[in-house]
């Protein structure tokens, strides 16, 4: 296909483990066809590009809304994206990550983690435009911005990935069904 | 023993007389989800998974509490009842934590299988992340009440087959729980026999074996309806 007609493909990693994203790398060969169909645009592990550019297709998103980057980084996403694709099971319903919200507020999960566990050098951080600050909550995808297609697993396999990706870079919706297509866990 | 027939799904069907609407549905090949629902133990219609919508009534109602009737046309399936079964499951899954990549009964629970069967490929419903806790006090047993949907089973069936009643419901609404005892640490319950039957027909990981990790767990009602068989079929002289 003429590279000029590839559709522009990104992937974003909130708060996730990255397991998805390793899962994404589980296509293998495949990858080199997907190459031929989509220029990775912005990537953590296919792009050195730092910020998010406009007039993307296809975005796969990885993992919870959970500090303030994730926030901004979702809605310029969703601004910037035709069609976005929450992916995994933390972006879906904030899964692990999630956990924390039966704490019930950022505070009490950082004087957990910090202070409480903490083996003798207890202090909160506290560095104002380099740590991002956690929201209240981790929020799935869904509930910060809208979501086209819904890709569950934990991770979702790379068989799963594919026969996601594989209708969407044709134009196709796929068709999400089944415990291959949209079983948790 | 009298004969009604009925109509489901346009297939036609004779049942006993005492039989119900999902003894009906499995009959004619047209199986139901369910979840509260055991074979072996009573039916309470706790869950909402069966709901069949039956010509001339005003709401669908639960196929495993209600009695087949004579001429009775029953649907099965319509867009009406898949909305409402998956809403039933996005309700369970957003009323408690139900992580499935970290759960003991990870690949193996009914809750998981019913979200793939309805459809669910997210909730439409926000998540309550609700505070719960899990009761470790048992030797050989362990209670996560985040994993816990209140179907019941576990009460129904220390109840009815092993007769302890060890289980039973407590408090109401978002604070409704399963207690043990008189709401006592289960390992302080003198009355439990440590049969493990609960577990066993658990459908989550709300009830586990201790010291089984993410994915190990299996439960097992089907020996729950060995056993039931076993002790109506028995020879009395």
């Amino acid at each position: 296909m003429d590279p000029v007609s590839r559709l522009r493909f990104a992937t974003v990693w909130l708060a996730g483990c990255s397991g998805c994203h390793m899962s994404f790398l589980d296509l293998d060969e495949w990858l080199l066809t997907f190459a031929e169909l989509a220029e990775v645009v912005y990537s953590p592990i296919g792009s050195d590009v730092k910020t998010y550019p406009e007039g993307v297709d296809i975005a796969l998103v990885e993992g919870g809304v959970a500090n303030r980057d994730n926030l901004e980084l979702i809605l310029q996403v969703r601004a910037r994206t035709r069609l976005l694709v929450s992916f995994g099971d933390c972006a879906i319903t904030a899964n692990i990550p999630g956990m924390r919200n039966m704490l019930g507020g950022a505070e009490p999960v950082l004087r957990r983690a910090y202070l409480e566990l903490a083996d003798g050098s207890a202090t909160l951080p506290h560095a104002p435009g380099i740590v991002p600050e956690l929201l209240e909550r981790v929020w799935p995808v869904h509930e910060v911005v809208p979501v086209d297609v819904y890709l569950p697993g934990c991770p979702p396999d790379a068989a799963r990935i594919r026969a996601c990706l594989e209708p969407l870079l044709l134009g196709k919706t796929p068709v999400m069904e089944g415990a291959d297509m949209i079983r948790f866990g | 023993m009298s004969v009604v027939t009925l109509t489901i799904d346009g297939h036609a069907v004779a049942m006993a007389a005492d039989a119900t609407l999902l003894e009906a549905a499995r009959d004619v090949g047209r199986p139901l989800p369910t979840l509260c629902f055991l074979e072996g133990l009573s039916p309470v219609a706790a869950c909402r998974l069966c709901l069949v919508e039956i010509e001339g009534e005003s709401r669908p109602q639960p196929a495993c509490v209600t009695p087949v009737r004579e001429g009775q046309v029953v649907r099965t399936d319509t867009p009406l009842l898949a909305d409402l079964r998956r809403s039933v499951v996005e309700l369970l899954f957003t009323e408690g934590n139900h992580v499935c990549a970290i759960c003991v009964a990870n690949g193996h629970c009914e809750l998981q299988d019913l979200a793939v069967a309805v459809g669910m490929d997210h909730s439409r419903l926000p998540y309550r992340f609700p505070e719960r806790s899990v009761d470790l006090s048992h030797p050989l047993f362990g209670l996560d009440h985040n994993r816990c949907i209140l179907c019941t089973r576990c009460v129904r069936v220390c109840d009815e087959i092993e007769g302890a009643h060890v289980w039973d419901v407590g408090w109401r609404g978002e604070h409704c729980r399963i207690i043990s005892g008189l709401h006592q640490p289960w390992g302080e319950v003198d009355a439990c026999t440590d049969c493990g039957k609960c577990v066993q027909v658990c459908p989550t990981g709300a009830l586990f074996h201790k010291g089984e990790g993410t994915e190990e767990k299996h439960a097992h009602p089907d020996q729950l309806q060995a056993l039931v068989k076993a002790r109506s079929q028995r020879w009395t002289p």
